[in-house]
């Protein structure tokens, strides 16, 4: 049985891997090259936050577990991302709007956690936060262009928000978890987490000339493990070399 | 004591100078500001050494590379217990960048981050700092790309003499 300090820290870097891997699929697609380069610095920055969060879960676990052992060799149910970040990327309107739902879901989360009584935590949290202050300006800037461009790249803006909207409240709904370690951890701001989300939210889409949904109901289940069809085939390309060739390094 | 242990910091930090970060090779990793301290913590014939340092950006694929530099120049000298350790608060910052980084980075042809930091908030659409063109020094440019070559740069490109060229962000 993991305790929820492990599980929070998992949760934290399977969001940053799954939704990291996700852009990177972009690599060598990008509409432009300046955005293809945008996309994949942004998997880059993710993956790296990754990274510190698996290696502190590893110093937790302890048993030889390593940032390696638990990124390619956990499989579909032990993983806690949001459904969000798994998704296929659809369109750029989509991979766009996906990008700024969850970064600003990051930015305020991180912001919480920077001033948690964890160290390790507030520190990777702290680093994060910078990089992700620029995610969530590049992804806003975008969803205005496209929402406010042409008819075509509103219409499609519009097609993703009904896409992605039911994958939003995951992130905003505690799992237990989760709740345990904002009492642990004395993190602030944690209850608030929804209320900043939405109003940021609000205020881009409305900018961007999009609506804002009003349906409440949530797609959920990542975060303990129920995970949609498309996180198995993430898997498959992602760990395919450790399972393969196990221990093989380059 | 106190004099020999010193002394062998000061020939680290020396030693340390000489290490370039392997995507920016003008620049050592003195000049980048990401050696945050050397410990040296006893002075028998063969000192334990640490050296702490910082990544720029989180995902930064030279941190790896960089430790092992350290390693490599440390073994050189002769020293034989080495350990590196990577921290990540307080956050690396451009402001830790020196004067001499940043003239050097300009000889190179990136401009060097603005010294007045521009704020770092979310919203969308903000005014961008004045970034001067490395190449003919005009601050008629333009930002072609919030990312740039590396996670540390952006491109711009100058509204005079034409010339597109990286800007190491402002972070």
């Amino acid at each position: 049985m993991l305790s929820p300090k492990i599980k929070y820290l998992l949760y934290l870097a399977d969001n940053a891997l799954i939704l990291g891997h996700r852009n990177s699929e972009w690599c060598g697609h990008g509409p432009i090259l300046e955005q293809d380069i945008a996309v994949t610095n942004i998997s880059l920055d993710l993956v790296g936050q990754a990274r510190n969060f698996y290696q502190y879960a590893a110093s937790e676990i302890g048993n030889n577990t390593t940032e390696d052992s638990l990124a390619y060799l956990r499989d579909v149910r032990e993983f806690k991302n949001c459904l969000i970040t798994e998704l296929p990327n659809g369109d750029w309107g989509q991979t766009i709007l996906r990008q700024f739902f969850f970064s600003t879901y990051q930015y305020f989360l991180y912001t919480a956690l920077k001033d948690c009584n964890d160290e390790q935590l507030a520190a990777i949290a702290e680093k994060s936060l910078k990089e992700v202050t620029y995610h969530v300006r590049w992804s806003s800037e975008w969803v205005i262009r496209l929402g406010d461009g042409t008819a075509e790249s509103h219409q499609r803006m519009l097609t993703a928000l009904d896409n992605l909207w039911n994958y939003t409240g995951e992130m905003l709904i505690p799992s237990a978890y989760e709740k345990e370690i904002n009492e642990a951890l004395a993190i602030k701001g944690a209850d608030s987490l929804a209320e900043k989300w939405n109003r940021k939210i609000k205020e881009v889409l409305e900018e961007a000339t999009l609506p804002v949904p009003q349906s409440a109901w949530s797609q959920q289940g990542g975060k303990e493990g129920m995970h949609t069809e498309h996180l198995g085939y993430i898997l498959a390309e992602m760990q395919f070399l450790q399972r393969a060739y196990p221990g093989v390094e380059w | 004591m106190q004099v020999a242990e010193n002394d062998i910091v000061r020939k680290v930090r020396a030693l340390l100078e000489t290490v370039c970060d392997p995507e920016i090779p003008v620049l050592t990793i003195t000049d980048l500001g990401i050696v945050r301290a050397v410990h040296v913590t006893d002075d028998k014939e063969s000192p334990d050494i640490e050296i702490v340092i910082t990544p720029t950006y989180s995902g930064c694929p030279a941190m790896d590379v960089i430790s092992m530099q350290i390693r490599m120049v440390l073994l050189e000298a002769g020293f034989k217990n080495i350990k590196i350790t990577q921290v990540l608060s307080p956050a690396w910052t451009t402001d830790w960048m020196s004067e001499a980084g940043r003239q050097k980075l300009k000889a190179y042809g990136i401009a060097p981050p603005a010294s007045t930091q521009s704020v770092c908030t979310p919203d969308a659409f903000q005014a961008e700092e004045a970034v001067q063109c490395p190449q003919c020094n005009s601050y008629n440019t333009k930002l072609i790309s919030r990312f740039g070559s590396t996670a540390c740069k952006s491109l711009y490109q100058c509204n005079d003499c034409k010339e597109p060229f990286d800007y190491f962000k402002c972070h």
